[in-house]
C-alpha cells in the first residue's frame, strides 16, 4: 500500500489505541489531524479540532489524566506553543504523544524541512528539569511503528513522547506494509481521574510547593531517564565494520546519507552510517565504543549544529567529530554529503580533535556559498589573530 | 444529640490556605454541598486553575487536576470528551479565566462543551500580590495601578457574563454575590443549577461569584462585603443572564 508518512503516524496511533487526537491546522501536518477526524471517530475515540496549538496540548492533558492515550501534533512554530503544557504533562508524570513534522525556523520560517527543533524535542524545550522521549522515523513505515513505540515509551514512563519527523518524512508517499493485528498492552493506571468511585481521590499536578518534596519528583523523573538510557536506546548502523568515517544522521538526511555512503563505497571510500533511532535517549555508549575503534565521524543535519553535540558529548573528544549542515530548509543532495565526505577525509585526522569548534561548517560551494565563506573566513581570521 | 451541621462529604478534614474574611471558603463549601445533594462525588473531576484556590486538589475529595493558568476549560474538555458520563468542573479566578485564559474560556463555551465553571470574580491577582485583574474596578488601586485603574491606560473591566451568555453553546450563566445569607442561598441555587444543567447535557453552564479579597483591597473583612454590594454589583449586575437549564 502507498501511504503518505502523515497518515501512517495516524494508522499507528489509532493501532496503538490513542483514543484522544486534538489537533489545530499548521503545514506540514495537516494530513494528520485530517486522517485523525476521520479514522478516530470510526475507532470510537475522540477527535477535536481546538481552538490553538495551546489549548489541544491541555486538552491531551485531560485526556491523559483521564487515563485514555491521547495524541496532538503540530509543526515547529505549534510545537513551541506547545512546550508550556508538555512542561506540566511531564512535572505532572502523565504519558502522551506529540508529533513534530519540523520546517523551516525560527520565527515563521517557512515549510520546508528542517531538524532544528532537535535542542527543543531532546534537551526539554519548555521550563525545568524534564526530557522527552523522542523517537525519529526515517520511512513512512517507520512513523507508523513509531507511533506505536512513542506511546509504548510515553506509558512504561509515564512522560511525554515526541515523534520528531520533518517535512519530508510527513509528506512523502512510500509503500508501507500495516500488520493485521497490533500486540498492544496498556499498563493499568490507577493514578488516572477517572473519578473517585470504590477508591480515595487521585489528582494529578505538577505543584510541589517544598522544595525537598518537589526535589524528591525531580529525582523519580531523572531516575525513569536514566532506565530510559539503559532499556530503551535504539538506533542501526550500516556497514560500520571497515569504515575509516562514519557519517551519523537521523530521520530524513539519514535516507540521504545511506544513498551517498553506497556513491562513496563505488568509489573505494569506506564509509559507514550510524543512524539514532531514538534520539532521547542518545546512543551515547555505542557511539563511544565506535569512536574508540579509531573510526571518525561527520554529523550531517538539517540544522546549524545540534545534535553533532551530543555526538561530541559521547565521544568527548575521543575522536574527530565534523559536521555538515543545511539550514532554512534545503536539503543537500547526497553528491553534496559524498563532496563533505571527500573534504573531510582530506584534512589530517587528529584523534581528539573538533572540528568547527562551538560554530557550524557550513557548505561552501553553493548558494550559501559567499556569506558562508565570508563567515569562515573571517572565524579564521579571528582564530589566528587570537580575538 | 442531633447533628444539624457538618461540613460537606466533598470537602476534607483539612485547613483551607485562605485569609480571613476571603470568599473562597463559602464558593468551597457551596460547591461541595451541591456534590453532595446530587450525589456525584464518586464520578466528580475538578480541575484547579492557577491563583489562590490553586490547591483546590486538597480541600475536595473528588478526583483533581491542577492545570496550567487559564488552561482549566482545554484540560476539563479532554476529560469531559474522554469520559462523558463523568461530571466536570473548573474553579478559575478572574486572572485566570478573563485574562490569560479566555481563548480557552470562549471555545470552550462556543463548543457547548458540557462542563460547568465556577468563576471567581474578586477584581484583582490575590496570589500574587495584589496587580490589576481584567476585572479590576476604575479607580480601583493595585500594585499595578498605582493612583487607581485609569481608563485610559488600562481599559475596562471585563464583563464574562455579559460576554459569554450570548454564545449558543452557553445553557446557563448567573453571576451571584456572598454579601448576605440571602445572596449566598441564591448563589447555591445557581450552582446547583449550572450542575444540573451539565447533567442534562444542555451545554456550558457558568457562574461568576463576586468574591472580596480583604488583603489585597486593604480592607476589613466586612468593609469588603460592603464593597462588593456597592461598588462592584452596579458594575457586575447579579441575576441569570442565560438559562436553558
Amino acid at each position: 500500500m502507498l501511504m503518505k508518512g502523515n497518515e501512517a503516524v495516524v494508522r499507528g496511533a489509532i493501532a496503538a489505541q490513542c483514543r484522544a487526537f486534538f489537533g489545530y491546522p499548521i503545514t506540514p501536518q495537516n494530513e494528520i489531524p485530517e486522517y485523525m477526524s476521520r479514522y478516530m471517530p470510526e475507532a470510537g475515540g475522540v477527535f477535536l479540532q481546538a481552538e490553538s496549538e495551546v489549548a489541544a496540548i491541555n486538552m491531551v492533558y485531560g485526556a491523559a489524566s483521564a487515563g485514555i492515550r491521547a495524541m496532538t501534533s503540530s509543526s515547529s512554530p505549534g510545537i513551541s506553543l506547545k512546550m508550556e503544557g508538555i512542561s506540566y504533562i511531564a512535572g505532572a508524570q502523565l504519558p502522551c504523544v506529540v508529533a513534530n513534522v519540523q520546517r523551516g525556523g525560527p520565527g515563521l520560517g517557512n515549510i520546508a524541512p528542517a531538524q532544528a527543533d532537535y535542542f527543543q524535542a531532546v534537551k526539554g524545550g519548555g521550563h525545568g528539569d524534564y526530557r522527552m522521549l523522542t523517537v525519529a522515523p526515517w520511512s513512512v513505515q517507520e512513523m507508523f511503528e513509531h507511533a506505536i513505540l512513542a506511546f509504548d515509551l510515553a506509558d512504561r514512563y509515564r512522560n511525554p513522547a515526541m515523534i520528531l519527523s520533518d517535512a519530508i518524512v510527513g509528506q512523502m508517499l512510500e509503500p508501507i506494509e500495516i500488520p493485521e493485528k497490533v500486540e498492544v498492552d496498556i499498563p493499568p493506571k490507577p493514578w488516572a481521574t477517572t473519578g473517585a468511585k470504590g477508591r480515595g481521590r487521585n489528582y494529578v499536578t505538577s505543584l510541589y510547593i517544598v522544595p525537598e518534596d518537589l526535589e524528591r519528583i525531580n529525582l523519580q523523573i531523572q531516575a525513569k531517564y536514566a532506565e530510559a538510557s539503559r532499556r530503551d536506546v535504539r538506533f542501526q548502523e550500516f556497514e560500520l565494520e571497515d569504515a575509516d568515517i562514519v557519517l551519523v544522521a537521523y530521520g530524513c538526511v539519514a535516507r540521504i546519507c545511506r544513498t551517498t555512503m553506497n556513491m562513496a563505497r563505488k568509489k573505494g571510500l569506506r564509509v559507514g552510517l550510524f543512524r539514532p533511532i531514538t534520539v532521547f535517549p542518545f546512543p551515547s555508549e555505542r557511539l563511544a565504543a565506535l569512536a574508540l575503534e579509531g573510526k571518525r565521524f561527520l554529523v550531517v543535519e538539517l540544522s546549524a549544529g545540534q545534535m553533532v553535540e551530543d555526538v561530541r558529548l559521547a565521544i568527548n573528544g575521543s575522536a574527530q567529530v565534523d559536521f555538515y549542515g543545511r539550514l532554512g530548509g534545503v536539503v543537500p543532495s547526497p553528491v553534496e554529503i559524498l563532496d563533505q565526505i571527500e573534504q573531510t577525509l582530506m584534512r589530517p585526522f587528529l584523534p581528539g580533535y573538533v572540528q568547527g569548534g562551538v560554530s557550524p561548517r557550513i557548505n561552501g560551494r553553493n548558494t550559501l556559498g559567499a556569506a558562508a565563506s565570508a563567515t569562515e573566513l573571517e572565524a579564521e581570521e579571528a582564530d589566528a589573530t587570537g580575538v | 444529640m442531633q447533628q444539624v451541621f457538618s461540613r460537606p462529604k466533598a470537602l476534607t478534614d483539612v485547613a483551607m490556605a485562605y485569609c480571613p474574611g476571603c470568599t473562597h471558603g463559602i464558593a468551597h463549601r457551596l460547591v461541595a454541598e451541591v456534590i453532595d445533594e446530587l450525589g456525584v462525588m464518586d464520578r466528580t473531576v475538578g480541575v484547579c486553575p492557577v491563583g489562590c484556590s490553586v490547591f483546590l486538589y486538597e480541600y475536595f475529595e473528588c478526583d483533581s487536576i491542577e492545570a496550567a493558568h487559564g488552561r482549566a476549560p482545554a484540560v476539563a474538555t479532554g476529560v469531559k470528551r474522554c469520559l462523558p458520563d463523568r461530571v466536570v468542573f473548573t474553579y478559575q479566578g478572574d486572572g485566570d479565566l478573563a485574562a490569560i485564559g479566555t481563548a480557552e474560556i470562549v471555545h470552550a463555551a462556543t463548543r457547548g462543551e458540557n462542563i460547568t465553571v465556577i468563576f471567581i470574580n474578586n477584581a484583582t491577582y490575590g496570589m500574587t500580590g495584589g496587580q490589576m485583574a481584567p476585572t479590576t474596578m476604575l479607580g480601583q488601586e493595585s500594585t499595578t495601578t498605582p493612583g487607581g485603574r485609569d481608563k485610559a491606560r488600562a481599559g475596562y473591566p471585563f464583563k464574562v457574563c455579559e460576554l459569554l451568555s450570548p454564545l449558543e453553546g452557553v445553557a446557563y450563566a448567573a453571576r451571584v454575590a456572598l454579601t448576605s445569607p440571602p445572596n449566598v442561598a441564591k448563589a447555591k441555587r445557581a450552582i446547583k443549577t449550572a450542575f444540573q444543567a451539565q447533567l442534562d447535557g444542555k451545554g456550558l453552564s457558568l457562574v461568576e461569584i463576586l468574591s472580596t479579597c480583604p488583603t489585597q483591597w486593604g480592607m476589613a473583612p466586612l468593609d469588603a462585603m460592603k464593597h462588593v454590594d456597592s461598588v462592584m454589583v452596579p458594575y457586575y449586575p447579579l441575576g441569570e443572564f442565560k438559562s436553558d437549564a
